[in-house]
């Protein structure tokens, strides 16, 4: 794909911090559960494997530095359910991910929704946008 | 448009005389009629062709009876109403449950099957029954040792959770087996239950996992020689309740996903129960004197959902080579030595 394309897609990094509690109990301890940030950049990487699915795209922040995020899910089993399959992403689509950032490591964090350039999304599973339940959590 | 109607079919019994007066003499020609002939009926009767073959298709997909997966004794989803939606492993449109199925008894004996218990067997807080969410009425009763090995643990999950890369989860960190009762109490997924005469054999979808309980009138050994699996034994204590025992486990594996401890004491039990004839709920009650002052209930009817015989179960495995790429993608790494 064309860089200057690429870049003029990727809208840089926005983020927005709430107040709300998202549900997570893995979350709890490696998440920043307090956070939700907006990441919007192109796929790099889509992993469909156990114990967790993990989606890779460039950004680019606001000095025009291009930044490499790698985002989790839960396992494929589990987000079949939200209608999410192995050829869900293909590299070089643009793509805008909502996400709670790690703790633990810098540029990571749990997916809560993506949204794609014709509006429609996936949803994550164990952050709440929905009310999740206890046992709805992911691991590890 | 009638007048068009009316020329078209005077068009077409033109034809069909045309054709009709050549076949005689000319055997192209008497193709061509009978052609002309059946051509209008296999479009008429192709949707009912259809309906056919997909009928042959289900019947050809169940398993004959006798007890093995969800025989039409067992199961009759078949016969319901079917929504195809996503596709599974096998590219096939996934046969969705109607929400309107009709209830019906359950067979007499009979809990064999694809079964189902949606995502409500996963465990994140341990034992469903007693999570750990720091309510003191889901603290199960330690004895003091019990409290002292339950310190040792050190799980990435529950009020005592640590980051992940400082578990000692001896699956997560080893790759060991879960073992009876922690296949029941985490990550409890799908399970296809196969009965014989002589035994129940139970597969579970987390990490392609099977257990055998024997059913033809055994006693459970005296002395076991520790199994991660234990043995177990079970029989039907009325005709729709089934009851396993289970002993012999070592005392490596943690109970639940939270590191609650168990001795090689442990017994457990698991009761079966087919209120009807579509599901099935499941209870397990933990007892171990070593750790525990009283038996205590860790899962408390958890409800499965019977699935079609054809129902694809996916693969779950925990692989240690996969955690161990998941871990360096996230930038999981231990904070300090562990203790295990």
């Amino acid at each position: 794909m064309n860089r200057k394309l690429r870049i003029i897609l990727c809208l840089g990094l926005a983020v927005s911090i709430f107040s709300s509690r998202l549900v997570a109990h893995h979350g709890a301890a490696a998440y920043d559960t307090d956070k939700k940030v907006t990441v919007k950049g192109t796929v790099t990487d889509w992993l469909w494997s156990n114990p967790h699915c993990i989606l890779q795209l460039d950004a680019t922040d606001d000095s025009g530095q291009v930044v490499h995020w790698v985002t989790e899910t839960e396992n494929p089993s589990s987000m079949i359910r939200n209608g999410w399959t192995k050829d869900s992403f293909k590299v070089g689509v643009e793509i805008s991910v909502l996400l709670v950032p790690s703790k633990i490591s810098g540029r990571t964090g749990r997916i809560v929704e993506v949204t794609f350039p014709d509006g429609h999304k996936l949803l994550g599973r164990g952050i709440a946008v929905t009310p999740a339940k206890p046992d709805e959590s992911a691991k590890p | 448009m009638l007048k068009k109607v009316r020329t078209r079919r005077k068009w077409a019994v033109l034809a069909y005389a045309e054709l009709g007066r050549a076949a005689p003499r000319n055997p192209v020609a008497a193709r061509a009629v009978l052609a002309a002939l059946i051509f209008p009926l296999v479009l008429m009767f192709s949707p009912l062709v259809s309906v056919l073959a997909h009928s042959q298709e289900r019947m050809a997909a169940s398993p004959p009876g006798g007890g093995q997966g969800a025989s039409p004794q067992s199961g009759a989803v078949q016969d319901q109403e079917e929504t195809p939606q996503e596709l599974d492993g096998w590219e096939r449109p996934i046969i969705a449950l109607p929400k309107d199925r009709k209830p019906a008894p359950a067979p007499r004996r009979d809990i064999s099957g694809i079964w189902d218990p949606g995502l409500n067997g996963i465990g994140m807080l341990g034992a469903k029954a007693m999570p750990d969410d720091g309510k003191p009425e889901h603290q199960p009763p330690y004895t003091p040792l019990g409290l002292q090995m339950l310190a040792h643990a050190k799980p990435n999950s529950g009020t005592r959770a640590v980051l992940p890369g400082d578990t000692n989860d001896p699956v997560f960190k080893y790759g060991d087996p879960q073992g009876v009762p922690r296949e029941d109490l985490y990550e409890l997924r799908t399970i296809q239950i196969y009965l014989s005469p002589q035994n129940m054999a139970i597969l579970y979808q987390f990490n392609k996992v099977w257990r055998v309980i024997w059913t033809d009138g055994r006693k459970l050994p005296e002395n076991p020689e520790p199994r991660w699996f234990g043995y177990s034994v079970g029989k039907w204590v009325d005709d729709y309740t089934f009851v396993v025992e289970t002993i012999g486990m070592n005392d490596v594996a943690w109970v639940d996903r939270i590191g609650r401890p168990h001795s090689a004491d442990l017994r457990v039990e698991e009761r079966f129960h087919r209120p009807d004839r579509d599901h099935l709920e499941l209870t397990v009650t933990i007892d171990d004197p070593k750790m525990y002052t009283r038996p205590w209930v860790a899962l408390d009817k958890l409800v499965f959902e019977l699935q079609p015989p054809s129902f694809d179960v996916r693969e779950m495995i925990w692989s240690p080579s996969q955690y161990e790429k998941y871990n360096k993608l996230m930038g999981i790494t231990p904070s300090e030595k562990d203790t295990h």
